[in-house]
């Protein structure tokens, strides 16, 4: 008997959720056949809105790639004073809310900061601009890479590496041939994870961005511009194709989690 | 001298896990660091090969000072208990390792490492992954990739421990005769004094962070430097307020000069030996004597026998 309510609650649970409104945009995008959910997603702003946000989402996980890995390997292989604050700091942006960062973004990269004043005096605006995006896309979502990372690499222990060190092998070397096969199932996660993140991210590019259409507008600024502006079309045909965007990512990271512990002996 | 180890000390935190440590390994030979766990030769092992580095002191490894060289630098080759086998490359190319990072030709690369596998004789599984190999197999492979790069000394840490006791067996015997066969100066750590008295010719005991004694397997099992040595390589029992081999002592049924009285308490027939265990000046002993001796004899509970160490054996006076 509590099996089944409780298997009920669940069910209704996802249907209210997720089942129900996902469903509604995706009825609603093609509610009029194919024809107009092509029309809005390749008018000018549309197309534009997915160059800002794909050049956006790109860096960011290049940033978080390289930066995740440095700090997993950091955290995991070496021992310094204030491991423990580094290793809380990375935590850090899941704990804040992105606005707070936006807006943090703005007092220290803004016009009217030193440090903004400077960067405009050669030349690079970052707030209102790819930048300050960017910038802003890092942060939110940067523990994911080195999160997924950092069990792995616990698990992989050293000792392959010091094999490899014992046999001839550079730094580099040791790293490009054992750590990164190592970790490539955890870091191909954490990446998409990131990506996934990072495409879907509001609230922080919705400060630092200024929200200029044409200019510094991602698919969720266009989704709520849109809807803003009563172009129901518009904002549903960006949002499905967000929800569809999640929904590969979220298959590829069923694919990928759990490999790297499969292998082991 | 292939490797002189001079004076090292080494601490981890607090803990001091080598003291004054000195060492000679000969070229050639094929050496032994015994000791209890924790004795910090797992640790001199790693201090030789660069996997740590020493707080004081010095390492030569063929003449060389390589106290501050970096392991890649050393041409050690380095064996983990573990096996520390590459995962995601095959046999193959996991030995292939050491002469792919040096930038060899591959042709050269081919040759060499299958005549490796045939030395190890694993050719037949060049091709499987380190997950589809026995521990046996993983640690011949392990042992074929470090002699890929033609190390001039070859450290193997505890290679046997995490064996079988059958497996362990047969990889003593063969390492033995490869060693015959490829004459490269090997340091193996073990706390098993019977494989290191079966398998090297210098056998080097350390304890407590310092070397107590070296010597060849016979030395320093006849002439132990003391109680803690002698206990450490073989049975011993205590006789008379000395510390001496239970199978150094003639048990005779009729009072003989400079022996002292015994009760049986139990005997023991562990197949072809014997174990009696006795009482003598009010503790116990055992005394270890062959099945025929035992027949002859004829022990019982309770009978009284009169024991003496034999003529020629090595005793030590235990400090009262």
């Amino acid at each position: 008997m509590a099996k089944h309510v409780l298997r009920l609650i669940a069910v209704a649970y996802v249907m209210f959720l997720l089942v129900l409104p996902v469903g509604l945009i995706i009825w609603q995008t093609f509610g009029d056949g194919l024809g107009p959910f092509f029309e809005s997603l390749t008018s000018p702003s549309a197309l534009h809105a997915f160059k800002v946000t794909l050049t956006v989402a790109g860096l960011a996980v290049v940033a978080n790639t390289i930066f995740g890995v440095g700090v997993a390997i950091l955290l995991v292989r070496h021992e310094f004073p204030g491991k423990r604050l580094l290793g809380a700091f990375v935590d850090l942006p899941m704990a804040v809310s992105p606005v707070v960062v936006g807006l943090a973004l703005i007092l220290v990269y803004g016009r009217f900061s030193p440090v903004g004043g400077l960067l405009e005096s050669w030349g690079i605006q970052v707030i209102f601009s790819t930048p300050g995006m960017v910038i802003a896309t890092v942060f939110v979502a940067m523990p994911l890479v080195a999160r997924s990372i950092i069990p792995v690499l616990e698990e992989l222990g050293d000792e392959q590496e010091q094999a490899a060190h014992t046999l001839g092998a550079s730094r580099l070397q040791t790293f490009l041939r054992i750590t990164l096969p190592g970790i490539r199932w955890a870091l191909g996660y954490g990446l998409v994870l990131c990506l996934a993140r990072s495409l879907g991210e509001y609230g922080a590019v919705a400060v630092v961005s200024g929200r200029l259409v044409d200019q510094t507008q991602t698919l969720t600024l266009l989704v709520e511009e849109r809807f803003q502006n009563y172009d129901q079309q518009g904002a549903f045909a960006a949002a499905t194709t967000l929800a569809l965007i999640a929904v590969v990512t979220l298959l590829l990271t069923k694919l990928l989690r759990p490999k790297d512990r499969s292998d082991g002996n | 001298m292939a490797i002189e180890v001079r004076d090292v000390n080494k601490s981890f935190g607090a803990t001091p896990v080598l003291r004054d440590v000195s060492l000679d390994v000969a070229a050639g030979s094929l050496t032994a660091l015994l000791g209890p766990s924790g004795g910090g030769k797992s640790t001199l092992l790693r201090v030789i090969a660069g996997l740590e580095q020493p707080d004081t002191g010095t390492v030569r490894i063929s003449g060389v000072d390589a106290t501050r060289l970096a392991p890649q630098r050393r041409g050690v080759g380095f064996v983990f208990q573990h096996y520390a086998a590459f995962k995601h490359l095959t046999v193959f190319r996991n030995v292939a390792f050491g002469l792919e990072v040096r930038k060899r030709p591959k042709d050269e690369i081919r040759k060499r490492v299958m005549e490796l596998l045939e030395l190890v004789h694993l050719e037949k599984l060049a091709d499987r992954y380190p997950s589809q190999l026995s521990g046996g197999q993983r640690q011949r492979m392990a042992l074929a990739r470090a002699l890929a790069v033609e190390p001039q000394v070859l450290l193997l840490d505890e290679p046997f421990g995490a064996l079988d006791a059958q497996v362990r067996k047969e990889l003593r015997t063969w390492l033995r005769r490869l060693h015959d066969e490829v004459h490269v100066t090997t340091v193996f750590v073990t706390h098993d004094q019977e494989e290191a008295i079966e398998v090297a010719d210098t056998i080097v005991l350390l304890a407590g962070g310092e070397v107590v004694q070296s010597g060849s397997p016979g030395e320093v099992y006849d002439n132990p430097a003391n109680p803690f040595v002698m206990r450490f390589l073989g049975p011993v029992t205590e006789l008379d307020g000395n510390l001496v081999r239970p199978h150094d002592v003639e048990i005779s049924q009729d009072p003989v000069e400079g022996g002292s009285s015994a009760l049986v308490s139990r005997v023991v027939k562990l197949g072809f030996e014997v174990r009696v265990e006795v009482e003598v000046g009010g503790h116990e002993a055992w005394v270890q004597v062959t099945r025929e001796q035992a027949d002859r004899l004829d022990l019982k509970p309770g009978d009284t026998v009169h024991l003496r160490p034999v003529p020629g054996a090595r005793s030590l006076v235990l400090a009262v």
